[in-house]
């Protein structure tokens, strides 16, 4: 279990400045042990990747009150109040991105792509600035790849290699995170031995996670809930 | 805007699909679709990473993490498939989708779509609306006929910040529908008592008609 460490390890992992890719939709696929682990660093002028600020209070919510948020880069970030506000009191800067776009920006930061074209937002407000180009008489916008200098996923199995499987639709952001960062940690419920793992089963493969960090939280009524594990 | 002409408008919405279809259904109103169905069977695809979304679970059989892209708990349909963000948009940006419906804060007189921020107001939220504008094969629109301050929802210019350069097909009312071509916009079903020049009246647009009112 050479990747499995304690979340105590994120402080020496995470540096003031730093982009990190988080994944999560709304709260599925959240790595909760992971954020209220740095909500308790004294880190700043982060900048964080994921398509919310997750809810009020919850999930990357609780990072709104830590002020160590410099940058929020994401797809959805009215459905939690407390982003708005600190948008609004010039206290966060953010960077929105049509969903489909903030997925394949980091695939490609990922896949050693630098950027790419589409038509997801031609002509619309959130093109401004960027290179247009016609392609077969239709307009595209050149968006950039996005890499990270560390990946918080969240999966619900790893085997000892750190070869991981998700939960359902909690696989969402979190396999392209894996890709996309110089360090990737991911918050599992669970590690088996290796080969317990269907090959075929496995999303995302070993060699893109470094460390493997046990969840603190389990699921009661379908929910998750801090058991207040020290992992 | 009563629960009866929001279920008019699904209705109607839902005998544009047909079996088979591959479909993503946007908040508000198109969330009802499902409903009024009846033997059709249609894939509903979920952009944060399901084809083949099912209704809401029983309360003991919720979990947070197989949820819709409302946020809300689902289950799956025999034959579903999970995916990763990405590949999700693969399927939406890359025209692999039937049909998209949408709700709209605007659509003008071609078509054009205006369905994710308020002039004036902060704009912190696309999530995947422009994708869907850019990918899908066809748009139909179900909204109310007029926004809750009286404006009419069709216009013959965009006021609002456009979603992009998709066009919807159709929009459905709950007094009319209306398809678009680039020749303008054509009523082609009245859905309510209103006279021809009633419904102009409260449109933003004007429309032709292949019918004539009695």
């Amino acid at each position: 279990m050479s990747k499995l460490i304690k979340r105590t390890e994120l402080s020496n992992l995470i540096k003031d400045g730093d982009t990190l890719l988080v994944g999560g939709f709304g709260l599925s696929g959240t790595p909760f042990t992971l954020i209220d682990e740095l909500a308790k660093l004294d880190k700043k002028k982060l900048t964080v990747i994921s398509n919310n600020l997750g809810e009020k209070d919850k999930g990357l919510g609780i990072l709104l009150h830590t002020g160590c948020l410099k940058k929020a880069v994401g797809s959805y970030f009215t459905s939690n109040r407390d982003a708005v506000n600190e948008w609004s009191k010039g206290n966060l800067e953010i960077e929105l991105v049509p969903q489909g776009t903030l997925a394949e920006r980091i695939r490609c930061g990922g896949a050693g792509i630098a950027g790419f074209y589409t038509k997801t937002a031609a002509g619309t407000k959130l093109a401004e600035g960027k290179e247009e180009r016609v392609f077969d008489g239709e307009t595209y916008i050149l968006e950039k790849a996005i890499k990270g200098d560390v990946s918080l996923i969240k999966a619900l199995k790893a085997d000892t290699k750190g070869n991981l499987v998700y939960d359902h639709t909690g696989r969402n952001f979190n396999p392209v995170m894996a890709t996309a960062g110089k360090i990737v940690i991911a918050e599992v419920q669970e590690i088996v031995e290796a080969g317990e793992l269907s090959p075929y089963e496995i999303t995302t493969p070993h060699v893109y996670v470094d460390y493997l960090v046990m969840s603190n939280y389990v699921k009661v009524g379908g929910r998750y809930v801090d058991a207040g594990k020290q992992n | 805007m009563t629960q009866g002409s929001r279920i008019k408008i699904a209705k109607r919405v839902a005998q544009e699909l047909s079996d088979g279809d591959t479909v993503n259904l946007g908040v508000g109103i198109p969330t009802l679709i499902p409903d009024y169905l009846g033997d059709k069977k249609v894939d509903l695809q979920s952009e944060n990473g399901l084809l083949g979304m099912g209704p809401t679970p029983d309360d003991e059989n919720i979990n947070m993490d197989l949820i819709s892209a409302s946020k809300h708990p689902i289950t799956m349909e025999i034959g579903a498939s999970i995916f990763d963000s990405s590949d999700s948009f693969v399927m939406i940006r890359g025209g692999h989708i039937d049909v998209a419906v949408l709700g709209a804060l605007q659509v003008d007189q071609f078509g054009e779509i205006a369905n994710w921020a308020i002039p004036g107001k902060d704009i912190l939220g696309v999530g995947g609306a422009m994708d869907l504008v850019a990918g899908a094969r066809r748009i139909i629109i179900a909204s109310t006929h007029q926004a809750k301050d009286g404006k009419p929802k069709l216009v013959e210019k965009l006021t609002f910040p456009t979603s992009g350069n998709g066009r919807a097909d159709m929009l459905v009312t709950e007094h009319a529908v209306f398809q678009f071509s680039a020749k303008g916009t054509e009523l082609i079903e009245k859905l309510s008592d209103l006279s021809l020049e009633e419904l102009q009246k409260i449109t933003g647009a004007t429309f032709t008609c292949r019918f004539i009112d009695k």
